[in-house]
């Protein structure tokens, strides 16, 4: 939930704090992990569509339309930080919550990030599942009806402002630590990035406090204004958050369920797949009962020879496992044995024929290049 | 206000490539939709040491781009941009994945450098593809398309509504963030007791602007659903498109075409 | 609906903040007329507009277009009886693209998707945008959107035209293009307005409004004439008449 700060071109001393550090993207994520979160996330989305549905409150479908293009826009803006020079931006679940209720807040936050991966590259399509389960579910289904509402109703009728700002920041923090968790948990189970598990979690959890106590004290000031300035909107969503934390039990158990389901489950496929690292060869190999190809120390010859196999079907030319390991490969684990190794002929073969394959797509996008002009009209 | 500037520049110009007539834009957007996923599924699938590997599939963004007319350097910008988080994760591997996993020229090659590079061009793939989506079929046959493919309406909906608004409201806080400025001399960052005051004006603006809209549909005998246009049919050349997409990458993904070019080139060579 | 009145009979509305914007209003329009309906900011003009279309139910009183009131039961015919423009197009204007837009009303009535296509583009034709079909709202100018939420509501094909500020934010050519347009409609017309001037070019009968009633109600000439009540409504004369 941000804006590109390095989009900005005149940055001025260090970018705004923002949950832009929590934008999974595509690149980082297995197939595994990246299924997986897209399945939770959409059943929640299916959850909350079916729940808005039989509310009838068909007056939400405009109001969430343009609250998520508000926090579309209040991203863009950021405050300085008292007495640190550096300057930080909301990102708006918690305070979607507060105006519309968790189911209503996290189709609006799905919105976003849609846009936000389609539009500016910002997280990417497979990454959208996980992405929105850490930025939605978290504040939607866990911050907002488990912390803030009841903190909220145990203040009494008419909180003072600094209880209710204090509430506010505390929720952000624990949306945007469990969003950093989650972060952390799937970035794990994708094993794209070698980040060990401590490290990766003393990096980003205190990153993500000080993004969730700018989160919170940005959400504090707005409702702070709201509530000064429109007090009718206050009190009756003050009611109304009374009204959904009643109703918010059941949601948070299906999600807490499916989160438990899916950690699970992304747990169980990613261990499948990295003592698999080529998961389908893998499984055509019990297929058709057959062995890898020695790929190993493809003289010409072999190559030659393998150039035949082509024409059979599937066949296995990749970074093949090789049993013999390299004499460099000593003193590898067990799990990092998983993980093939590649002799010297094979590796020049891979850079000169990667070059070569860019040079091709290279020629192939300049002999496709437009022939007339393209400037679009009225940009 | 460069970051409400280049926001809307950004939509508008996506919007203005997506307006236009190409061979790509006149796919059904369901095509299209699949074979990206697809195609990023695919990329993500290779093992974390494949590079060479995955650079055939470069094909893909960079046809599809011409295609759809996508100025290429447009889409190179979008991939930039998208690096510095993924630069930041990778740059991590070398550190603790130091195990050679690869020899060039008798120099041994670090796993963690291997899956470093192999993030980048994950990045340039996933990204490039996203971009040239996006650029060719704009965010309205986008929602028609995933309208079509049974996603529920109150997210495609509330979609069209962000992407509405965003342009409106972004350009209300821009003149609002502009007149502060005036007033206060050029800041970039709004001090946090204005901060509250600016987005909470906003907020009750949009507020009001919800109830304004929603006034305006009840009297054009809104009720609850919102007409999605089907975009239009299915067509034997989507299938066509996504048949030969699907399968050239299942040929990607199960054959090295990358080492294969190259030992035939030291072939050739020797 | 056989005449195609509209009359308001002591109507009262009170917003939930507490805030009484309408105080006693009653009037009878009948068919075919062009009435503008004048007051300083925050007179109760908007608000009773909403009236019109069962947007807004009045706190105490009754609408009646034709021969009916508007009641719960008859609101989705009400609503195509009566089609309204909005002050801000931006607000009217949801639909991803101009053709949709226009649509939308008559796809919420469930028309055939040729019948729906012929309306469009008929609308659009007589507010000449038929240009503009597939472009996306906010790549228009403020005429051209104007024009197009017009044909939005002509789409429905209402008779009768409630009209909030018409002519704001247009330039000088686009604002006449706007008064040429809704001369050129024979629909009983409801305009409330601060141009003066178009009052003149339009409507045949002027009310004006004040803190929530209606304090004068006559022909253009009549009521511009009178200074003084002009001036007690934090309004004044339209230039064209002050030079006579």
């Amino acid at each position: 939930m941000s804006p590109k700060w390095y989009y900005n071109f005149k940055i001025p001393h260090t970018p705004p704090l923002g949950g832009s550090i929590m934008h999974m993207a595509d690149a980082l994520l297995s197939p595994a992990v990246g299924a997986t979160f897209c399945v939770a996330s959409a059943v929640a989305l299916g959850w909350c569509s079916k729940r808005l549905r039989t509310d009838a409150r068909e007056h939400l479908v405009p109001l969430m339309g343009v609250l998520g293009a508000f926090v579309f826009a209040a991203q863009m803006i950021n405050f300085s930080i008292p007495a640190t020079g550096s300057s930080g931006h909301i990102g708006g679940g918690l305070l979607l919550s507060i105006l519309l209720g968790g189911p209503a807040a996290f189709v609006v936050i799905a919105s976003v990030l849609t846009v936000q991966a389609l539009f500016f590259a910002d997280g990417g399509l497979l990454a959208l599942g996980a992405n929105i389960f850490n930025l939605g579910v978290f504040p939607c289904f866990i911050a907002y009806p488990l912390i803030y509402c009841p903190l909220v109703k145990r203040a009494g009728e008419a909180p003072s402002k600094n209880r209710l700002a204090v509430i506010t920041v505390f929720a952000a923090i624990i949306s945007l630590q469990l969003g950093a968790f989650g972060v952390v948990i799937e970035m794990q189970m994708s094993g794209i990035s070698s980040l060990p598990l401590r490290t990766f979690l003393l990096l980003m959890q205190p990153i993500h406090l000080a993004i969730g106590l700018v989160e919170g004290v940005a959400t504090a000031v707005v409702i702070a204004f709201i509530r000064k300035a429109r007090p009718d909107l206050v009190d009756a969503n003050a009611s109304a958050s009374v009204n959904v934390l009643s109703s918010a039990l059941f949601p948070t158990r299906i999600v807490v369920t499916l989160g438990c389901l899916a950690a699970v489950m992304g747990g169980l496929l990613s261990g499948f797949a990295s003592s698999y690292p080529d998961g389908l060869e893998w499984s055509i190999a019990r297929v058709t009962g057959q062995s890898k190809l020695g790929a190993g120390n493809s003289s010409i010859h072999q190559t030659l020879a393998q150039l035949q196999h082509q024409i059979a079907p599937l066949p296995d030319y990749k970074f093949a496992p090789t049993e013999e390991k390299t004499s460099v490969g000593t003193g590898e684990s067990d799990a990092q044995q998983a993980w093939p190794s590649v002799d010297a002929e094979t590796s020049l073969a891979g850079v000169l024929g990667g070059m070569g394959t860019l040079i091709l797509v290279a020629g192939i996008g300049y002999l496709l290049r437009p022939r007339r002009a393209r400037v679009p009209r009225q940009v | 206000m460069s970051g409400i500037e280049a926001l809307l520049r950004e939509v508008r110009l996506l919007d203005a490539l997506a307006s236009r007539s190409t061979w790509l834009s006149r796919l059904d957007p369901r095509a299209t939709i699949l074979v990206t996923v697809a195609f990023i599924a695919i990329v993500v699938s290779f093992q974390r040491y494949a590079i060479a590997a995955l650079l055939p599939l470069a094909i893909f963004p960079v046809v599809l781009a011409r295609l759809g007319d996508v100025p290429l350097h447009r889409v190179g910008i979008k991939v930039l941009m998208a690096m510095p988080f993924a630069l930041m994760i990778g740059l991590f591997n070398p550190l603790f994945d130091p195990v050679p996993r690869m020899e060039l020229l008798r120099q041994p090659i670090a796993g963690g450098w291997l899956s470093f590079i192999s993030i980048l061009v994950r990045v340039a793939l996933t990204v490039g593809s996203a971009v040239v989506l996006v650029a060719s079929m704009g965010i309205y046959r986008f929602c028609a398309g995933l309208d079509q493919l049974g996603v529920p309406t109150v997210l495609t909906t509330q979609l069209l509504f962000l992407h509405r608004y965003t342009l409106v409201l972004a350009g209300e806080l821009g003149r609002m963030n502009l007149a502060r400025e005036l007033r206060s001399g050029l800041a970039n960052a709004v001090p946090l007791a204005v901060y509250g005051s600016l987005l909470g004006h906003l907020l009750l603006r949009t507020l009001e602007r919800a109830q304004r809209i929603h006034r305006a549909m009840l009297s054009r005998g809104f009720e609850g659903h919102m007409p999605i246009r089907e975009a239009q049919r299915w067509r034997s050349i989507d299938t066509v498109f996504l048949v030969l997409c699907l399968s050239g990458f299942i040929v990607v993904r199960t054959t090295d075409l990358a080492t294969l070019l190259g030992q035939l080139m030291l072939d050739v060579a020797s | 609906m056989s005449h195609h009145l509209v009359e308001a009979r002591d109507l009262y509305y009170v917003y939930p903040d507490g805030q009484a914007a309408l105080r006693g209003v009653s009037f009878l329009i009948h068919h075919g007329e062009s009435v503008a309906i004048i007051g300083s900011n925050g007179a109760g003009k908007s608000t009773l507009l909403l009236h019109l279309n069962g947007v807004l139910r009045p706190t105490s009183g009754q609408v009646r277009i034709g021969d009916f009131p508007i009641t719960s039961e008859n609101l989705a015919d009400i609503r195509r009886t009566v089609g309204m423009i909005f002050q801000d197009p931006d607000d009217q204007l949801f639909m991803p693209t101009v053709f949709d837009d226009v649509a939308f009303g008559l796809g919420q009535l469930g028309l055939a998707a040729v019948d729906i296509e012929a309306r469009v583009v008929h609308a659009l034709e007589t507010v000449g945008a038929s240009h503009l079909r597939q472009r996306p709202p906010y790549r228009l100018s403020g005429g051209e959107k104007r024009a197009v939420a017009i044909a939005g509501v002509l789409a429905m094909l209402p008779s009768i035209l409630v009209m909030d500020e018409p002519s704001s934010g247009l330039d000088p050519a686009a604002r006449r293009r706007v008064i040429t347009l809704l001369a050129g409609f024979d629909h009983t017309k409801i305009i409330a307005t601060h141009d003066l001037d178009m009052v003149l070019d339009l409507c045949s009968r002027v009310l004006v409004m004040n803190e929530g009633v209606i304090k004068a109600d006559g022909t253009p000439a009549e009521i511009f004439a009178e200074a003084d009540l002009l001036q007690r409504c934090n309004l004044e004369p339209p230039l064209s008449y002050q030079r006579r």
